[in-house]
Formats: C-alpha cells, structure tokens, sequence
C-alpha cells in the first residue's frame, strides 16, 4: 500500500479529509468575512442611500474616521479601559488563585464560587452591576450621569466577572510550580511576602503573559457590557470602539464606512497581539512541538 | 498569624465575588416597590417577577431559541472540530504549524470585524431572523476554539493503546473511534460544556441577526425589555436568575471539566 516516494501519503490524505470540514467552515464563515470587511471599507456603502451604489473610494472612510472626534476618543475609550481594567484583574486573579490554590478543605466549593461570576452571560453581569450602581446613586449623584463616574461601574463589572478566569489560568501555572522551591527559600528564611515576590510570582511568569494576553485582547473589543450598562453613554463619554462601529454599521446602515470602524479594532487587536509576542510573549511560541 | 490573615482575606475575596449574584436573587424575589432597598436579610419574599416573566412576557420563547442554537451549535461544532484535533494531534501532516496559529488568530477575532459582512451573507441567504442564520455564524467562534482545546487533549493521551490497536490490525480510523474517543471522552465533554456556554452567552450576533422575538436569544431578549424611560427591575432581575440557571447548574456539574478545559486553552498547544 505504502507508495516508495511518499511513504505517508495515505495519512496525508486522511489528515486532509479530517481537516477539511472545519477549515471549509472557518475559510466561509470568518477569514472571507475579514476579507470583506476590507474590501467593504475600501467602498462608499450605505444601505440607506442604495441608489448610490458601491462606489470604489481607497482611503476615504479611513480619512473620515482620523478626522471624526467620536471615532478618535472611542479608540481613547477602548485603549484606556484595557490599560485600567488588566491590570486590576490580573492583580485580583493572582490573589483569588492563590486562595484557590492554598485552600486546605472546600476546594470544590471555592472552585464553584469563582466559577460563577465567569460564567453567567456578560448581559447579566451588566445588569447586576447597573441595578447595584442605581441603587447607590443618590438625587445628588448618579453614578451614570457624570461622564467619568460612568465608567467605575463598567470596570467594576468587568472585574468581577473576568477575574476568576484569571484566576483559573494562574491557577495552572501555580501547580506546575515545585513545592520544593517555596519550602526552600522557606528554610533559607524568607518570609511569605519575600518568597511570593521572589519565587511564586517569577516561576507564574508564563501562566501571567498568557492570561494578560487574552484579557486584554477581550478588553479591546469591549462591546457587551457597555451596550448594557450605559449604552455608550452619557453621550459618548463611554463609548468604546466596538460600540461605535456597531452604531455605524446596525443603526445607520453605513456598512463602508462601519467596516473601516470594525477594522480598525482587528488592527488593534492584531497591533497587541504582535507586541505581546514581540516583547515578552516568547513563552508563548518557545518549546513548541 | 499569616495563616489567619489568608484565610480572612480569602474569604472577602469570595464575598465580594458572590455579593452580587446574592444581591441579584434577593432583589428578584422582592415585592415590587422595594426592589431598590432590599435589607441583606430580606423578610418578605413574591414571586411576582417570575410569573409575571412568564405570563405576560413568555419568557419560554427566548430560552427555547437559546437553547435549540447553543445546543446545536455544540452538536455541530464538537465533531467537526473533534476530526480536525485529531488530524493536528495525531497525523503527519503539513503546515500544521501555520493551520494552528490560523485557528488561534481566528478564535481572536473580534466579532465586529465581521457582522457587517455576516450580516450581508445572511440576507443573501435568507437566514437572518432563522436559527440557521445563528447557528452558521456561532460556528465562527465555537469551532476554532473547540479545536484549539481537543488538539491540547487529544495531544495528553497515550500513543500506546492506539498503535496497539493498529498493530492488531484495525485501521487508523477505527483506532480513532474504538479507542481514543472512550480516553478523550472527558476533554471532549469540557470542549463541549465551553462551547455551549460560549452560545448560551453570545450576545453581538443575536442582537445583529435576530429581526423579532420570535427566534430572540434570552441576552436579547432581556435587553428588550426596557422601556424608553425606565428599566422593569423586578422582572428583568428576575429573567437574569433564569438566564444563569443553566449555566449554574453545568458550574456545579461540571466544575472539574471547566476548569480543565480553560487550563488547555491557555496552554501552548
């Protein structure tokens, strides 16, 4: 059966044919999707104004958007939100899995509490968060009013809900951890405080780029949460650029210049995504198969 | 001394987390004027919301439709991706590397790069406002990421019983099936616990293909229920305990599985 030149070959093609569905699905439903968005920001588009047509316009929607305020402080928004929101989640991540990690009874228990905020729909948590943060506001403050304020509960609601996920990938790098080392720096006289900054937290490097990498790649497409909870606003004090591109495209029917909106959160996202790798995401692509 | 000091930090960390959902089921089940000012003891308890989410708001609909596309979406995605995990896990192949990190970037696309698009393709099609017109586009997300995890799991597992089996003269694919699918039943079944919670949460797709509240997902449909000028506390809290039950009842199923299929996630693959 086996053929002199490729002695594989047959496994080749089995691999090929396992393979083909979900590579068919993903090349018609996402990569020619992100191929038409380039395309579509490239066209004047209006499903408003059809008798236009789909003209050919380069750069004009890119254009619009450098000199469009709302389009600049919504990249401000969504840029701001993931430098202020990671870094508090992965702080709190690392304590939550050091409580799960060091817990000595009621580990399924703790293991379900942490759970939870992660996996009730992000609307709900939105809307937890909404009712608590009107239910403090007062006739004097509230607390989805004043442009700045608006975003504590946001944030807070962010927080709580993805901290735990955190939480659960720090949790795994904590366990590959050798108890050996603690207890020798233990014995060498380190206190806890000494040993966590010294010997926990540098051997949870790798576990600490991975989890900040996909948080902050959530962070920059922020769109649920805010929908809920402020619906962009006060005016367009929270809105970020999801919601802006998702305004252009669903609610004025601008799909041109929508898809130039949209791609500018891939290029974003794409523009992290290389950075992280770049500078300390090495752990990420090293010892690889 | 620090030992105390963990344990009480520990504990509000836990407090803190669970506060809000306490605060969500105890406003709830609060008579109507009182949603606002619930006492963390709470004395008096209606269920007034839930009839009322049900009676007048047919709340059964949108956890049908929510149901019926995350369920199928799972049905769909998990052997699709199952056979893709297990080309890249198992067989020579190449540009396995580059098929890989194509998955991985494509599970990372933010949604609304591609909605407007998706949306354009659906009316084409005629599935917008269509289950299909869910399921297709909750396939984007769910199957890279179903293969990213089985590709980690179906890696763990021991080549030994497989090439014991193939040397006993089954063939490749029936070693597949009589073999590692039994070891890769429990990776198999997180991939597919995150893949339907994945669905049952998804909110930017529903909201942009779904036309009316006949096929509106249980996210949609909450958001729907505010008026211009005010929010129906009572009953919108009252839909959000609904709308986690499922997912608190795989939490506390399932807790094992979760937990394992996020670890592989964030693994290297």
């Amino acid at each position: 059966m086996n053929n002199a030149i490729d002695p594989h070959r047959e496994e080749r093609r089995l691999a090929a044919l396992l393979i083909a569905p979900a590579a068919g699905l993903i090349v018609v439903m996402a990569l020619f999707p992100i191929a038409a968005t380039v395309s579509e920001a490239l066209h004047g588009h209006d499903l408003r104004l059809p008798w236009l047509g789909r003209p050919f316009v380069g750069l004009a929607n890119f254009v619009e958007a450098a000199g469009d305020p709302r389009f600049l402080s919504a990249v401000g928004h969504t840029v701001l939100f993931a430098l202020v929101s990671v870094p508090i989640e992965i702080a709190l991540g690392v304590a939550l899995a050091l409580v799960m990690h060091r817990a000595l009874r009621g580990r399924a228990a703790i293991r379900v509490v942490a759970l939870l905020p992660w996996t009730v729909p992000t609307i709900v948590a939105a809307l937890i968060w909404r009712f608590m943060f009107e239910s403090y506001s007062t006739a004097s403050f509230d607390w989805f009013v004043h442009p700045r304020a608006a975003w504590v509960p946001i944030v807070a609601a962010d927080v709580w809900k993805t901290t735990p996920f955190v939480a659960i990938l720090l949790l795994a790098g904590l366990q590959t951890i050798d108890p050996a080392i603690d207890e020798a720096a233990r014995i060498d006289g380190a206190g806890p405080l000494r040993r966590f900054f010294t010997v926990t937290l540098p051997l949870l490097g790798p576990a600490l780029v991975v989890a900040t990498a996909f948080r902050a790649l959530d962070a920059l497409r922020l769109f649920d949460l805010v929908y809920v909870m402020t619906g962009g606003g006060p005016g367009t004090a929270t809105e970020p650029l999801s919601l802006y591109a998702f305004v252009a495209l669903m609610q004025r029917l601008r799909f041109g210049y929508g898809a130039a909106l949209s791609m500018t959160v891939f290029l974003l996202t794409f523009a992290f995504a290389l950075i992280w790798i770049r500078t300390v995401g090495h752990s990420l692509t090293d010892d690889h198969v | 001394m620090t030992r105390t000091a963990g344990v009480i930090a520990g504990g509000l960390l836990l407090a803190a987390l669970l506060y809000p959902i306490y605060r969500m089921i105890a406003a709830s089940m609060a008579p109507d004027p009182s949603v606002f000012a619930v006492p963390l003891l709470p004395t008096a308890f209606s269920f007034e919301h839930y009839r009322a989410l049900f009676d007048e708001r047919d709340f059964l609909v949108p956890i049908r439709n929510s149901l019926i596309v995350a369920a199928a979406t799972t049905a769909l995605a998990i052997p699709v991706a199952g056979a893709c995990a297990y080309a890249l896990a198992r067989l020579r192949m190449r540009g396995r590397g580059l098929i890989l990190s194509m998955i991985l970037a494509v599970s990372m696309f933010p949604q609304i790069s591609i909605v407007g698009p998706l949306y354009l393709l659906l009316r084409e099609l005629h599935l917008l406002n269509t289950y299909p017109g869910l399921v297709l586009p909750y396939l984007t997300f769910s199957t890279p990421l179903a293969v990213w995890l089985l590709t980690a799991f179906f890696r763990q597992l021991p080549r030994d019983l497989e090439e014991a089996a193939m040397i006993d003269g089954a063939s490749r694919l029936r070693a597949a099936w009589d073999v590692v699918l039994p070891l890769a039943a429990p990776g198999i079944a997180s991939a597919a616990i995150l893949t339907f919670l994945y669905c049952w949460n998804e909110f930017l797709f529903a909201l942009s293909f779904t036309l009316g509240p006949e096929r509106y997902t249980v996210p949609v449909s909450i958001m729907l229920f505010r008026s211009r000028y005010q929010i129906p506390w009572g009953e919108v809290l009252a839909a959000t305990v609904v709308a986690s039950i499922p997912v608190v009842i795989l939490v506390l199923t399932c807790q094992r599985r979760i937990v394992a299929g996020l670890s592989a996630g964030a693994s290297k693959g």
